[in-house]
């Protein structure tokens, strides 16, 4: 096998990615319905884009979902630690070299010739929305079942509190998918492996 | 020669229109409930089916909530002075429509798997031993309010009439033709109240008058207000929003 048909993503890796898209997608858009029937802050989520007829149905999609995010992002932490994909893709994560690829790729100059690699702003933003989706997991959990996790309601400051923690990080989520979309664009070779692996 | 122009004006028209209507038509259904459905790949080709997949999962998750209930843990209480006022009026229809109830003709019906059946007038209630808590009330629309209930213990009323403990749910039929029930672990949860007073006065009107069950590791649909019958049943009687479609255990 020469290195152009070499296998980048495995196929669970490819899998997990596009049923956290579908996941995320679902809780996204009737996490949007379920905000607009009290909003935290002064603005609501057009009807026409969100997920659910009513609030019920809403809530029945947000919490048919979470299910699907809960045990497919168990088996990408999984895998991904059992592989040892974890430790060679995202480390090591030096400043120096995070400094370097992002002053680089701000002048358009940071390239992708081995795309077996991820890039230390690759590195980050993806280790980044990993956190991200954690916090939105504990923080729902909070949303939830406030009597049942007492110490993570603490951690989030009480109910009210996990609320605004919770759409913190769907807003901070979709700022990453935002760039993520952009830079698939500006090199469509990504897509593909995504898609077929290589 | 006029009527081909037309024809080929209309065609034209309908061409220009074809792919926008189109379009919206995708629009339209790539966010509904069947067009998610066709993105996941699942079986599921319209609005019915999805909904009883979707309400299957909600039945699974009434079974996790049950498994995860632990009837010792306590709800956080808070001091008086981080009341919430005044604790937002809520029910299914506007304030001129809350029931009135006099209490000289006023009588709890008690039915079902229990021992004693003898219907209560609110004076013999108040009698039983009364306690207060100031516990934090969660809207499913998401708000949340802190407030003071005080009222029995509903563990204690239960035993009182001699309720079968082993029963799966305790039923409640309500003044303005509300109706729920819940599971028989957190009717006998030590936080659970059968309610009478509102921050140390009587309920009032729109809080519930005479009484409500109080429950803070239960959302506010699951607490209802103006009970005029309370039954221990095996058989789960359902409720108002539930047979809607919330999730029924509804728990916090």
């Amino acid at each position: 096998m020469n290195s152009d048909s070499k296998t980048i993503h495995p196929i669970w890796l490819r899998l997990n990615h596009w049923v956290n898209l579908l996941a995320l997608t679902i809780l996204v858009l009737s996490g949007w319905r379920i905000y607009n029937a009290a909003p935290i802050f002064a603005f609501s989520f057009p009807g026409q884009i969100v997920l659910g007829d009513w609030l019920g149905g809403a809530l029945l999609w947000h919490f048919a979902a979470m299910w699907l995010l809960f045990f497919n992002g168990l088996i990408y932490l999984f895998l991904n630690i059992v592989t040892g994909r974890f430790k060679t893709r995202f480390f090591p994560l030096r400043p120096r070299d995070l400094l370097h690829d992002f002053t680089a790729a701000l002048k358009g100059k940071l390239t992708h010739d081995t795309p077996s690699e991820y890039n230390a702003v690759q590195k980050l933003a993806y280790l980044f929305v990993i956190a991200d989706v954690i916090l939105l997991v504990l923080s729902g959990l909070v949303v939830w079942k406030s009597v049942q996790f007492p110490l993570l309601r603490d951690l989030m400051g009480d109910y009210d509190n996990a609320r605004i923690v919770h759409f913190c990080a769907m807003a901070a989520l979709l700022a990453f998918a935002a760039i993520h979309v952009v830079m698939v664009a500006l090199v469509p070779r990504t897509l593909l492996m995504m898609i077929r692996g290589r | 020669m006029k009527k081909d122009f037309d024809k080929a004006i209309v065609i034209q028209e309908a061409l220009k229109e074809l792919p926008s209507s189109a379009r919206r038509l995708f629009m339209k259904r790539a966010v509904t409930l069947g067009g998610l459905s066709l993105l996941s790949g699942c079986a599921v080709t319209d609005k019915d089916s999805a909904e009883r997949m979707l309400r299957k999962i909600s039945t699974l998750n009434d079974d996790f909530q049950a498994w995860l209930f632990d009837p010792n843990k306590l709800a956080p209480t808070y001091p008086e002075s981080m009341i919430t006022r005044p604790v937002p009026f809520n029910a299914f229809y506007d304030r001129d429509e809350i029931p009135e109830i006099d209490e000289s003709d006023f009588l709890l019906e008690v039915s079902g798997l229990v021992a004693d059946k003898h219907s209560w007038p609110l004076q013999e209630l108040y009698q039983l031993p009364q306690t207060d808590q100031v516990t934090r009330h969660i809207c499913v629309e998401g708000w949340s309010a802190i407030g003071k209930w005080g009222g029995v213990t509903f563990s204690t009323f239960l035993k009182r009439i001699g309720a079968d403990l082993t029963a799966k749910y305790v039923g409640f039929k309500c003044e303005d033709d509300y109706y729920t029930s819940i599971d028989m672990p957190t009717a006998l949860h030590a936080q659970t109240l059968l309610a009478f007073t509102y921050d140390g006065r009587i309920l009032p009107p729109e809080y519930g008058y005479p009484m409500k069950l109080r429950m803070p590791t239960k959302l506010g649909y699951k607490n209802p207000k103006h009970i005029a019958a309370i039954f221990v049943t095996n058989t789960n009687p359902g409720g108002y929003w539930e047979d809607k479609g919330y999730n029924w255990f509804g728990g916090i």
